[in-house]
């Protein structure tokens, strides 16, 4: 068991969940309210220095009673540690969490990638937008368990929806680097990116 | 032209013989010159773009058919290599690279995933290019080995020295997409991405 655990008791007390250990890994479960204040803790005290955070994911079981979990992985580069910390959600209930983007700089992808698959939304994320799927994805999001394998609208609906949709407005102007240059494109590209320069988000489930 | 043609014409033999025979030979000068200068679009989204490259290079070496200057670019191309599977993000993507092509033009759907959606059968994968673009010659295999492609390129040759230019019928129309930004009917579509094989037993169980 990684001593991590046990410092951490120590300081957060009830915040804390069960901890076990899996494959050599330890696992330990934090509370969603004490999130933020856990991470920065492992990053920043001097015997923990977590400074690498390794991948954000989430799993959905298919056991309906169990719980929505989002899961840190994390490492700590000088001490050579790792820990895997789980956040805990209520399916049926909110399912937001607060984004760890201003601890890890390198969170903001991963936590686009939850939202995209499991619409899990992160607080205080700067920039929550899908990231695999298009924007304007409207069939929700495809690795939650009550999402059929091959989407909820027909094959020719989402073959139309494909096609309708303009490749240019999947990104900001300053992701396709062209934005100095926006004087310069053709008409027609000025046109279609003026149109499409962020999607529209679909309503949420 | 005609006129000369009809005065020429050998006794007891139709006006229309020599007519024919130099459209033949207009058909086969034309058709040669073009199956013969195939330029490529490579596609490559996956695994078949390998093989694709292992085709390209040195022991298979599609150069030998006259595909031996690769066009990166839509606009200097002639066929449209689809290697792999196409996610429904593609999808607008190869139908621009598709209406950017200048005619005479032709698609060829290398392997399961380009022409069926092959083991992908889930939401975000195109159940066969030919949803999106005519496809003129389906290779199968996962991935096809390049002997097969190359099979594919010489029935490809088959057909383009089949075509006529004197037909009535225009096969090389741009097939442009409906008032409904569809290549096919719906039904079609839908049809055409039913599931099958193994897949019909592929479920999500939640």
């Amino acid at each position: 068991m990684n001593p991590s655990v046990d410092a951490l008791r120590a300081t957060f007390g009830p915040a804390i969940g069960r901890a076990l250990e899996s494959c050599g890994d330890t696992i330990v479960y934090v509370g969603r309210d004490a999130l933020l204040d856990v991470m920065a803790w492992l990053r920043d005290t001097p015997q923990q220095t977590y400074d690498y955070l390794v991948d954000i994911t989430a799993v959905e079981y298919r056991d309906r009673e169990r719980p929505l979990e989002v899961v840190y992985n994390l490492r700590s580069l000088t001490r050579r540690a790792d820990l895997r910390v789980k956040v805990e959600l209520d399916p049926q209930g909110d399912l937001t969490v607060d984004s760890v983007v201003s601890l890890w700089r390198g969170a903001d992808w991963l936590e686009r990638e939850v939202y995209d698959m499991f619409g899990i939304p992160f607080r205080g994320h700067p920039d929550l937008r899908r990231i695999l799927m298009w924007e304007t994805y409207a069939e929700g999001y495809p690795l939650r368990k009550d999402f059929p394998l091959r989407g909820r609208f027909s094959r020719a609906e989402q073959v139309r929806q494909a096609l309708a949709a303009q490749p240019e407005a999947h990104y900001s102007l300053e992701e396709l680097s062209i934005a100095e240059a926006y004087e310069e494109l053709p008409a027609d590209m000025k046109e279609r990116l003026r149109h499409g320069e962020r999607g529209r988000l679909p309503d949420s489930e | 032209m005609k006129r000369v043609i009809e005065s020429k014409a050998v006794a007891g033999q139709s006006p229309n013989y020599l007519l024919a025979k130099l459209q033949d030979l207009v058909d086969w000068a034309v058709n040669s010159s073009r199956a013969n200068s195939l330029w490529p679009m490579p596609f490559g989204t996956a695994c078949c773009a390998i093989e694709f490259m292992a085709t390209a290079a040195s022991r298979y070496d599609f150069a030998r058919f006259g595909m031996e200057r690769q066009a990166f670019s839509p606009r200097q191309a002639d066929v449209l290599i689809c290697a792999g599977r196409l996610p429904f993000k593609l999808a607008p993507v190869i139908r621009r690279i598709y209406d950017q092509m200048p005619q005479p033009k032709w698609v060829i759907s290398m392997g399961a995933c380009a022409s069926t959606g092959g083991i992908f059968d889930n939401y975000a994968m195109v159940q066969g290019i030919d949803t999106i673009v005519p496809v003129d010659v389906y290779v199968p295999g996962c991935p096809p080995r390049p002997e097969g492609l190359l099979y594919g390129v010489l029935l490809l040759h088959k057909k383009i020295k089949g075509e006529s230019l004197f037909d009535r019928v225009p096969r090389r129309d741009e097939q442009p997409l409906d008032d409904r930004g569809l290549r096919l009917p719906p039904e079609q579509i839908d049809e055409i991405s039913e599931p099958f094989g193994n897949s019909i037993h592929q479920f999500r169980s939640a």
